[in-house]
C-alpha cells in the first residue's frame, strides 16, 4: 500500500504531501485528500498504467477510490483475475 | 447626455519575466533556475503561499495564479467588491500550446485527463477565479503580441459602464522555457500616487522589466 | 447614448445542414446530425458517435473557396461566415467599419495532426503549411482577408461559451461606436485532441446523447460553424431588408468553482442570465424560449438547470436543448445557436429537445419536445457556458 501512495502522490502532484501522511483508511476524496474529480480521472489513468486494469465505468471510481485501502483491495482482486 | 466617466487607476502591477518577479516595477524575488516549472515552485516557497491546487495546475495557470497572487497581497481589499464586480482579462499569443503539446504526448499512450482540462487558454482565469472568489467578467484573447491601447479601451470600457468595479488585467504568455506575464490591478476612483490606467502607462510599466 | 444593435444576417454550417435552410428543416423534422463517423478518423471510430459536416475537406474548400489544404475549422468558419454576410445584403460595405470578431477552440489542430504523424515517422516529412495556421488567430485572419475584412479582427478563446463572447464583444464595438458592422461567430472542426481529451474526461456518450434527461449518460462532440451580421442603427437604417431582431441582452461571469465542472448550484448560470436580463430590461417572464446550453453531461444539465429554477420559478418558458441535433460544437457552438435563437423569433418557432424521455426529477419543469410553429417568440435566451467557469448567456427580443 505504500508503492501505491507514492504512485497517488506522483500521479496527482501533490507535492505537499508525504506517503505516510495518507492513513490507509482515510478518505482520498473531499474532506479527506481534497481531491475532485480530474483527480479521480487521473486514478483511473494510474490503475490502467500501473495496473493494466481498465475501469471504464466512471460511476465505479467513488466506491473504489474512497480509500488507499479499497484501491489496493480493488487492485489485488482484479489482477488475480487477470493472471 | 453621457456622465464623465471617473478616472480608472493602475493600483497594482506584477511581473513575472526573464527569472524576476516585479511588484509595482520592483524586483523582489529572483531565482535563476532555468526549468520554468521550478521557477514557478521556488516563487512559490519563497512567499509561503499555500494552495496545494497550485502543483496541478499547468505552467500557464502557475504562472497567471502566482503573477495575481502577489499582485493582489497587501494591494487588495476583496470586500470592498460584490464578487460580480471583479473580473478578469487577459491576453496571450500562444494560447494553450505548451499544454496542448503536453497533452499531445500522453495521448500517444493514455491521454491525461489532468492535462486535458489545461488546453484551452482561458483555464488560468478559471484558477484565479475559483482562489478568490471573483464572478465578474471574464474574457481571453489572443494576439501577436501585447497591444496596452485594446487593454485600455477594453476594460475601460467594462468599468465605465458599472459592467465592473475593479479588473485584473494584462498579458500571461508562455511557451516552453520562454514567459512573460504583466498583470494590472485596475480599479476606479483610487488617486495618487496610483498611476492612471492609459495606454501609455500600461506600456510604460510592461517595458519596465528590460531596462 | 446606448444605441440598439440589430442582427442583418445569419449564417450556419452543422452537422444537420451545410446552410441555415437545411439545418432548419433539419431541425423542423427532428432529423438529428449525430451518427457513425464517416469523414473524421479516429481509435473510437466503432464507439463514439459524433456529429460530423457531412461533407470532405474538397467539399468545402469548393463551397468556401478557400485551398482545400486549409484547416476544416477555417474552411467551415468561410461558408457560415460568408452566408451571413450574403444574408445581410449590405451593398456598400466597403463604405463601413467593418469586424470580423470570430472564436474557435481548436484553431487549425486537424491539420497539425496530419503533420504530426508524417513528421513522427520522420522528422524530414510532414508539410510545413499543415502547421502554420495551427495557433487559433491565425484561423480567423485565414477567413477574414478572404472575406476581405481589415478594419477589426480579433479572435477570443474562451471554450465553448466562446463565440458567445464574440457576438457581446462584437456588439459593444457596435454600441461604442467603434465599428459599425461585425460578423460575429464561432467554428471548430472534430479533431483527436478534443475527441481524445473528453473521453479522457468519461463524459461522452456512446449513445446519441440526451440532454435533461434523468438518464443523460454525457455529449456527443460536432463541429460547425455559426455567424451573425451585427449592424448599427445607421446601417441597419440603409438595408433593403428591415432588421426585426435585436440584441438585447448579454452577461458574462464566472462560475469560480473548478477548471471544468460546473457548480451544483450554477452560480455562474445563474449570474449570467440574470445580468443578460438586466441588461435587457426585461423580466423573467418577458422570455419566450431557452436554448439551453445542455450539453447531456450529468453535470452541466442539473447546474443549468439548478439556475433556471432560481431564476423562472414557477413560470417557465419553453426551452431545448438543440445539442441533441447539432452534437456540442464546442467553439461553434455558440454562433450556431445564436442562429437558431434568432430564426426562432424572425419565424416564430420553437425547436423540439430530441430523444427526451424521462424527465430529470430535480428539476419541476420540462423541455420541449415537439417543434412549435405559428408562434408569437419576442425574446429569446441563449446559454453558453465553458471550461474555466466562462458563461455567457446573450438574449435576442424582436424589435
Amino acid at each position: 500500500m505504500s508503492d501505491l501512495k507514492t504512485q497517488i502522490i506522483a500521479q496527482l502532484n501533490l507535492q505537499d504531501v508525504k506517503p505516510e501522511d495518507i492513513a490507509d483508511d482515510q478518505p482520498l476524496f473531499v474532506e479527506g485528500l481534497g481531491l475532485d474529480s480530474i483527480d479521480a480521472l487521473e486514478l483511473i489513468v494510474l490503475l490502467q498504467q500501473q495496473y493494466k486494469i481498465k475501469l471504464s465505468n466512471a460511476e465505479e471510481g467513488p466506491k473504489v477510490f474512497r480509500s488507499v485501502r479499497t484501491m489496493a483491495e480493488y487492485i489485488t482482486a482484479h489482477q488475480s483475475r487477470n493472471v | 447626455m453621457k456622465l464623465l466617466p471617473e478616472d480608472i487607476y493602475i493600483t497594482a502591477s506584477c511581473i513575472i519575466s526573464h527569472h524576476v518577479v516585479y511588484k509595482n516595477e520592483h524586483a523582489i524575488f529572483e531565482n535563476k533556475e532555468p526549468d520554468v516549472t521550478a521557477f514557478l515552485v521556488a516563487a512559490y516557497h519563497h512567499f509561503q503561499l499555500q494552495y496545494p491546487k497550485f502543483y496541478k495546475m499547468d505552467n500557464l495557470s502557475k504562472l497567471g495564479w502566482l503573477a495575481t497572487e502577489l499582485l493582489l497581497k497587501d494591494s487588495f481589499h476583496a470586500g470592498k467588491y460584490q464578487p460580480e464586480a471583479i473580473g478578469v482579462v487577459l491576453a496571450n499569443a500562444s494560447s494553450s500550446l505548451d499544454t496542448d503539446i503536453k497533452y499531445y504526448e500522453t495521448a500517444k499512450d493514455i491521454a491525461s485527463p489532468a492535462l486535458f482540462v489545461y488546453t484551452l487558454p482561458n483555464i488560468v482565469i478559471g484558477e484565479i477565479c475559483i482562489r478568490h472568489h471573483f464572478n465578474g467578467e471574464n474574457a481571453f484573447f489572443v494576439f501577436d503580441e501585447f497591444d496596452a491601447g485594446f487593454m485600455e479601451q477594453y476594460v475601460s470600457n467594462l468599468i465605465n459602464n458599472n459592467i465592473l468595479q475593479s479588473c485584473i488585467c494584462g498579458w500571461v504568455e508562455l511557451l516552453d522555457d520562454q514567459y512573460k506575464t504583466v498583470l494590472f490591478l485596475v480599479e476606479k476612483g483610487g488617486s495618487a500616487p496610483n498611476i492612471l490606467f492609459t495606454k501609455k502607462n500600461i506600456n510604460k510599466i510592461y517595458q519596465s522589466e528590460n531596462g | 447614448m446606448s444605441q440598439a444593435v440589430f442582427v442583418a444576417g445569419v449564417g450556419a454550417i452543422s452537422a444537420i445542414g451545410k446552410n441555415v435552410a437545411e439545418c432548419l428543416d433539419a431541425l423542423e423534422n427532428s432529423r438529428a446530425g449525430i451518427g457513425h463517423m464517416h469523414y473524421f478518423n479516429s481509435l473510437h471510430r466503432e464507439r463514439l458517435p459524433v456529429a460530423e459536416v457531412k461533407m470532405s475537406n474538397d467539399e468545402l474548400a469548393q463551397l468556401s473557396g478557400l485551398p482545400t489544404t486549409k484547416s476544416r475549422t477555417a474552411l467551415l468558419s468561410m461558408i457560415a461566415a460568408t452566408e451571413a454576410l450574403t444574408d445581410a445584403g449590405i451593398e456598400n460595405l466597403a463604405a463601413f467599419r467593418t469586424g470580423f470578431i470570430s472564436a474557435n477552440s481548436v484553431g487549425g489542430m486537424d491539420k497539425t495532426e496530419n503533420f504530426f504523424a508524417e513528421f513522427l515517422s520522420d522528422n524530414q516529412r510532414g508539410k510545413l503549411r499543415d502547421v502554420v495556421h495551427h495557433e487559433c488567430g491565425s484561423i480567423s485572419e485565414l477567413v477574414a482577408d478572404q472575406l476581405g475584412i481589415k478594419e477589426y479582427v480579433t479572435t477570443i478563446s474562451t471554450a465553448c461559451s466562446s463565440s458567445a463572447n464574440s457576438i457581446f464583444f462584437g456588439a459593444r464595438l457596435i454600441k461604442n461606436n467603434i465599428l459599425d458592422v461585425v460578423v460575429a461567430g464561432g467554428t471548430d472542426a472534430l479533431t483527436k485532441f478534443t475527441l481524445n481529451g473528453f473521453n479522457s474526461l468519461m463524459i461522452l456518450d456512446e449513445q446519441l446523447c440526451q440532454p435533461f434527461d434523468e438518464n443523460r449518460r454525457g455529449l456527443n462532440l460536432g463541429e460547425g460553424a455559426g455567424y451573425i451580421v451585427l449592424v448599427s442603427e445607421k446601417v441597419a437604417a440603409f438595408l433593403k431588408k428591415k432588421p426585426v431582431v435585436t440584441l438585447s441582452g448579454y452577461c458574462n461571469a464566472n462560475d469560480a468553482y473548478h477548471q471544468t465542472a460546473s457548480s451544483p448550484d450554477g452560480t455562474g448560470s445563474f449570474l449570467a442570465m440574470s445580468g443578460a436580463l438586466k441588461k435587457s430590461g426585461l423580466q423573467p417572464a418577458d422570455i419566450d424560449y431557452i436554448n439551453l446550453h445542455g450539453t447531456g453531461t450529468q453535470n452541466n444539465d442539473i447546474a443549468e438547470g439548478t439556475a433556471i429554477r432560481r431564476l423562472f420559478d414557477p413560470r417557465y418558458p419553453k426551452m431545448s436543448s438543440t445539442k441533441s441535433f447539432t452534437g456540442h460544437t464546442l467553439g461553434g457552438c455558440g454562433g450556431i445557436e445564436a442562429v437558431f435563437s434568432i430564426l426562432a423569433i424572425e419565424k416564430g418557432i420553437i425547436y423540439p429537445n430530441l430523444r427526451l424521455q424521462t424527465p430529470m426529477k430535480e428539476l419541476p419543469f420540462t423541455p420541449e419536445i415537439n417543434f412549435i410553429k405559428n408562434i408569437q417568440v419576442k425574446n429569446v435566451l441563449s446559454n453558453s457556458f465553458g471550461f474555466g467557469g466562462n458563461c455567457t448567456s446573450l438574449i435576442f427580443s424582436k424589435s
